[in-house]
């Protein structure tokens, strides 16, 4: 298209389009700025409502506080102990289930699948599994937060398809050789498997990062909160006083429970910024090999 | 020769049914070598079955044995006598809830709010897809899609905290804007039922919009370029080459999109509702979800949680089992 001469008609489409995506994009950013903003404003700038993209009236204490806030950093560390725990299994088992179920000659496959992939249409619900979760004994503990949510059906029929659609003389020279299928899984098909490895993994970790609903149902001592829960104490029920009350006289009048609750969202926030644009690159790639239908 | 004390060596292909018709013991030599032949399966196959056994351990105990567990629906259950002992009680609790106003609440709200949210936040990721592809600068339509997508990985209490940090009446952003700009008095946006369900809504859609474009993308990206430069020469506009060759080429990935969502159409999140309802609202923020939570977990009424939990799954599959076939109907593909 390159040489041809734009339209009036044309030119104007093109600035709508591209104006009209610029407003959602900045929609998008917009409540990172201010939430940004706010935390590094003074208190009077803030509860005055003056404040916008920009800090107003710059000071650095409610960061200052809320980054030097021990149960901050206590929540944060427990948060990646389950994240990557959870990751870790949770690819286990899934690599255990979506191999085994990839293989045509396994008998009892068909039923297998079926079992598997009803689940994702039926469930016995909330209660029943609370019921369970309380018979074992697992309320108040992280692995109510792991084994619940061990297996996820569609990250395991993304990771099956995956699998399936493997040329086959891969794991050929390998079996003529002798090795048998958890070798040939490990040697041969799991460093081959990057790509679906890297999204799933990726699903599970970020999904457990932002989930919460779990840790709501199960667990109720307030020292094992993820960090999810942490920012709802402090953000949404306004629990600001713990961090507040370490404070200095001449500190506390530098900060007011609304630049505190920001200076907290933005401790949350900051950590999947960070990883974006790799999350970007990876979840954009399992979509991909999750459209690819089995 | 005796059925039973052969002096032949035991392959296992033994006919030891000596019956009066021939099929019968052919029969018997077909279970024999079907059950042999199954067996030096499982044996070959051994590391996979093996493999396999957390997994099934795992979706028996946590998925199907709460589905056991859906009885209690039918039962008055009593915490000491546990879910076997609890007497039965048939229908009497689906009876109940069904007069619940609490109950009947929560299931208006869910099917008014996923209304809501299908008409208005369907159609915006189509809109946007079109929009990205049509972008004239590959630069452009990268940097708007990674800013586009970085809500879809923002957890909902993030966005419940910013949602309030923006709306709120005391200190909130936009009636900062409203107060110090045009000097109009602070409008509590969250606590009153209209607003709050258009936050609601507004919200739900920021977060998915960019990242449910991503699949529409992909669909547009697969029509046959030919088409756009058929058309380009037949004098075509950008407006009529959207409306007759994109939006008809992505067609099979809406309707399917479509199906998908009507089938959830009884589920509703727990975490938005959770975080952005308060108790002012309730009469329109109470969901099916939350009141199974409030209700269930909190109150302890396990057996009239069950049973809205049951009712929903229930419908949730007949909804999802209807948009499928109606979806084969008419032409395009079905989930299954």
């Amino acid at each position: 298209m390159v040489g041809i001469k734009r339209s009036p008609g044309e030119y104007a489409f093109d600035v709508f389009i591209t104006v009209s995506i610029g407003i959602l994009a900045f929609l998008c950013l917009y409540p990172f700025l201010n939430i940004t903003a706010i935390a590094f404003s003074s208190p009077a700038a803030v509860i005055t409502g003056r404040v916008n993209m920009l800090p107003v009236e710059f000071q650095m204490e409610s960061v200052r506080v809320v980054y030097q806030d021990v149960g901050m950093w206590r929540a944060f560390r427990f948060t990646v102990l389950l994240t990557a725990t959870f990751t870790a299994l949770t690819m286990i088992a899934t690599i255990c289930t979506a191999y085994p179920l990839a293989q045509k000659r396994l008998r009892g496959r068909n039923v297998l699948m079926f079992m598997v992939t009803f689940t994702m249409f039926f469930n016995g619900g909330l209660i029943p599994t609370y019921l369970l979760v309380r018979g074992i004994g697992l309320i108040d503990s992280m692995w109510a937060l792991i084994l619940p949510g061990l297996v996820a059906t569609w990250n395991m029929i993304i990771m099956r398809s995956f699998f399936l659609n493997l040329p086959a003389e891969l794991e050929e020279s390998a079996r003529i050789d002798g090795a048998n299928d958890i070798l040939i899984l490990i040697r041969i098909i799991l460093p081959v498997s990057t790509p679906v490895l890297a999204a799933i993994s990726l699903f599970y970790a970020v999904g457990r990062w932002n989930g919460f609903q779990d840790a709501v149902f199960f667990i109720n001592d307030a020292t094992k909160y993820p960090l999810q829960l942490v920012l709802n104490q402090i953000v949404m029920r306004g629990q600001t006083d713990q961090m507040m009350t370490e404070l200095v006289d001449e500190e506390q009048s530098a900060v007011v429970p609304e630049t505190i609750k920001a200076a907290t969202l933005l401790f949350v926030t900051i950590p999947i910024i960070l990883v974006y644009p790799w999350l970007q690159k990876y979840f954009v790639k399992g979509i991909m090999l999750g459209s690819i239908k089995g | 020769m005796v059925a039973g004390s052969s002096n032949w060596p035991d392959d296992g292909l033994v006919a030891t049914d000596v019956g009066t018709a021939p099929e019968s013991a052919v029969i018997q030599i077909d279970k024999k070598r079907r059950r042999r032949q199954i067996a030096l399966d499982i044996r070959r196959d051994r590391y996979l079955y093996m493999l396999l056994v957390v997994p099934v351990a795992y979706y028996l105990i946590f998925k199907y044995a709460p589905m056991y567990g859906v009885t209690i629906a039918f039962k008055d259950y009593n915490l000491f006598k546990g879910v076997f002992a609890s007497e039965w009680v048939g229908f009497e609790v689906f009876r109940q809830i069904f007069n619940m106003p609490d109950f009947m609440r929560a299931l208006r709200n869910t099917l008014l709010l996923n209304m809501l949210g299908l008409l208005i936040g369907f159609p915006a990721p189509i809109i946007i897809a079109v929009m990205l592809s049509e972008l004239r600068s590959p630069w452009f339509k990268r940097t708007a899609q990674t800013v586009l997508y970085l809500p879809h990985f923002i957890s909902w209490m993030i966005i419940g905290g910013m949602v309030y940090q923006i709306f709120a009446t005391r200190s909130g952003t936009i009636n900062g804007m409203l107060t110090n700009w045009f000097g109009i008095e602070p409008i509590p946006f969250l606590t009153q039922n209209f607003s709050w369900v258009a936050i609601y809504i507004f919200s739900g859609i920021w977060q998915s919009m960019g990242w449910g474009a991503i699949i529409y993308l992909a669909a547009i990206a697969g029509i046959n370029p030919e088409l756009y430069e058929a058309a380009t020469v037949d004098g075509c506009t950008r407006l009529q080459r959207i409306r007759h060759i994109t939006l008809p080429g992505i067609r099979p990935t809406v309707s399917i999109l479509l199906i998908l969502r009507l089938g959830r159409f009884m589920d509703i999140g727990f975490e938005p509702p959770y975080v952005l309802g308060n108790v002012l609202v309730r009469e329109y923020s109470d969901v099916i979800s939350t009141f199974v939570y409030r209700v269930g977990i909190q109150s302890a009424q396990f057996s009239v949680a069950t049973a809205v939990g049951l009712f929903q799954s229930v419908i949730g599959l007949i909804l999802l089992i209807t948009a499928n076939q109606m979806s084969k109907r008419i032409g395009d593909q079905g989930l299954w």
